[in-house]
């Protein structure tokens, strides 16, 4: 009876940094779509695409360079690949339709993840890929007489370096303060001379950012297929809608929730784990409905 | 007399004439052609039930096809799991989906614009996460196949009528609901809330009547694909269906009562052409709906009748 206790415990710590190593994904990928919707105030539906592609990229330098290099190249070029793709929409086409009413911008971001999702299987087919972690990175340790993969341990520590990145370019550089004075007051920023449209366009590039580093990183965990854009979003949604919208520490808090019951769920009831982090976020919408933390909007 | 002022009279022959050819139709077109119009029926009758709360409610309704898939799944699962006959499912599905839609709306309807669409979307995505995974109960991802449905609408062309009446009899009793002093209210309501609010109106609770009524009319058409397919299936739920629905709503024109019905059909038919030719399908709709929101936000139909109304006005003026 003890020893089972223990087991359970020890499985129940193994499913938490599982957990929390999942968050660190949900967290970089939702905080991106969190600064786009609090500067731009666009619910950037596209957001999803962007990550699958930043998934694929990886999957294609890193195969094509291989080896141990490989990936580190492929986690550097794939955000910045994706960065220059949502820098191309946005100016290209984007930055005509802000005047327009919320429920248009959603739709457009919408219709461009019907074209971006058909564009990633014109390029790479429908197969699924799969992408092995680098060497150094391959492998478990044991934690507590429980396996715990090397490649979580390392998602477990981009996850707060990416938090603190993120944070002191908002913070504490001359664009992140201009950026989040736009989403206060778009008006006042132009009044001082600022170009406003340059500014949307460096936020609205650096959440897909965000999104591409999310897919590079998501990538040695799982499968690469089509349809990772329709699940990712839903919840990077709602994991900015309960943390507060454009909250970065929202993100963080949501993603947690998120991550946590999700791998709670796997550990108590397999089938329905699926169903946990949305019953999680309907209780805090329900108590909160504009989310725990303090909106920017 | 009343007849006549909701519909003039060259509409109401256009209206005649439409009926008559979707009653002859099964008579002269395969069996392909007549499924594909039952099934653009069924979409257009999903599309105007959300415009209902969408284009006349101004209510960012971003679930909708959960209420669709609530109404299939609830007619399937009675007949299937429950064993009672099919045309009960018939008549409990929409109920079923209309007291889903009460639910959600009572818990939404205190929001306003995105933040409503937000919190439907989560609660939609919590009710598609369970019928995805209940296996045993809803068959899962694989959905439920050749659910029985009554021998008099089992043939093909015992469906497509019964789709056929069932739409114009649901289309009829949206126009006048549209058209009732609560239709009216409603709409006072997307123009200006607050003034609405203001005059007496209790905005909430008219909105929550809104969201059961295109619930209750989803579900409609959520039973009447099963009459035409004979299976349901978790996507029917997925909200990526529900922003299609949407853009049906956006394609036909979203100020007119007949637009979403147009853009529904227009969706289905424009997939079973495309699919002729290509496999990326949905490529070619975000392309149409971004040529969309650039050039005609106001829909195809809005299009047109804007003209219209421009080219009477022009006349009535001289």
């Amino acid at each position: 009876m003890d020893s089972a206790s223990h087991i359970t415990l020890a499985a129940l710590g193994q499913q938490l940094l599982v957990g929390l190593s999942r968050t660190t994904i949900l967290f970089i990928v939702s905080s991106g779509l969190s600064l786009i919707l609090g500067v731009l105030r666009i619910p950037n539906v596209s957001h999803g695409s962007l990550y699958m592609i930043g998934a694929f990229v990886t999957y294609s330098v890193a195969t094509f360079i291989g080896g141990q290099t490989g990936f580190w190249v492929a986690l550097a070029v794939a955000p910045v690949a994706v960065g220059f793709l949502a820098l191309a929409v946005e100016r290209g086409i984007f930055c005509h339709l802000y005047e327009r009413e919320h429920l248009m911008l959603l739709l457009f971001t919408f219709s461009l993840m019907l074209v971006l999702g058909d564009v990633v299987k014109l390029i790479w087919g429908s197969d699924y890929r799969s992408l092995a972690a680098p060497p150094m990175m391959q492998g478990s340790f044991s934690l507590g007489g429980m396996p715990f993969p090397r490649y979580n341990l390392f998602l477990l520590i981009m996850g707060p370096l990416v938090a603190v990145g993120l944070w002191a370019l908002t913070n504490k550089t001359k664009i992140g303060k201009i950026a989040r004075a736009a989403a206060v007051d778009r008006e006042m920023v132009a009044a001082m001379g600022i170009n406003v449209s340059w500014v949307f366009a460096f936020v609205f590039c650096l959440g897909c950012l965000m999104a591409g580093l999310g897919g590079a990183l998501v990538a040695p965990t799982q499968n690469i297929t089509q349809g990772m854009d329709h699940a990712i979003i839903m919840e990077a949604f709602l994991i900015v809608i309960i943390g507060g919208l454009g909250n970065m520490w929202g993100a963080l808090l949501g993603a947690a929730i998120f991550g946590i019951t999700d791998s709670i769920g796997i550990l108590v009831w397999p089938q329905f784990a699926i169903v946990f982090p949305y019953v999680a976020v309907t209780i805090v919408l329900v108590f909160r409905p504009k989310g725990l933390l303090k909106s920017t909007w | 007399m009343q007849k006549q002022k909701l519909l003039g009279s060259r509409s109401l022959i256009l209206v005649a004439l439409l009926l008559a050819a979707l009653a002859l139709f099964p008579s002269m077109a395969s069996r392909y052609y007549i499924y594909l119009v039952a099934l653009m029926m069924v979409t257009g009758l999903l599309a105007t039930s959300l415009n209902l709360v969408l284009g006349y409610g101004g209510m960012y309704q971003f679930n909708h096809a959960v209420f669709y898939g609530v109404g299939a799944y609830a007619a399937a699962l009675l007949t299937v799991r429950g064993g009672v006959n099919p045309w009960w499912g018939y008549l409990l599905g929409p109920v079923v989906a209309a007291a889903l839609s009460l639910l959600m709306g009572l818990i939404c309807v205190r929001l306003s614009k995105l933040y409503f669409g937000m919190l439907q979307i989560s609660l939609g995505s919590l009710v598609w996460a369970v019928v995805f995974r209940w296996y045993s109960f809803t068959g899962g991802d694989d959905g439920m196949h050749g659910v029985p449905v009554p021998r008099l609408i089992g043939s093909i062309d015992g469906a497509y009528y019964f789709v056929l009446i069932v739409t114009v009899v649901c289309l009829a009793v949206m126009y006048l609901i549209v058209n009732s002093p609560f239709g009216r209210v409603f709409q006072s309501i997307r123009d200006n809330p607050e003034r609405a609010e203001a005059i007496g109106v209790n905005v909430r609770q008219h909105q929550l009547v809104g969201l059961v009524i295109a619930g209750f009319f989803g579900g409609v058409a959520g039973t009447l694909f099963v009459t035409v397919e004979g299976s349901v299936f978790p996507d029917m739920l997925f909200w990526t269906l529900s922003l299609e629905i949407i853009i049906m709503c956006l394609l036909g024109g979203w100020f007119t009562f007949l637009g979403p019905m147009l853009g529904g059909g227009m969706v289905v038919a424009l997939r079973a052409v495309v699919g002729i030719y290509t496999d990326y399908w949905t490529m070619v709709l975000g392309i149409i709906l971004m040529l969309l929101i650039f050039f005609l936000p106001e829909g195809v139909l809005g299009f047109f009748t804007a003209r219209l109304g421009r080219g009477r006005a022009v006349r009535e003026g001289d």
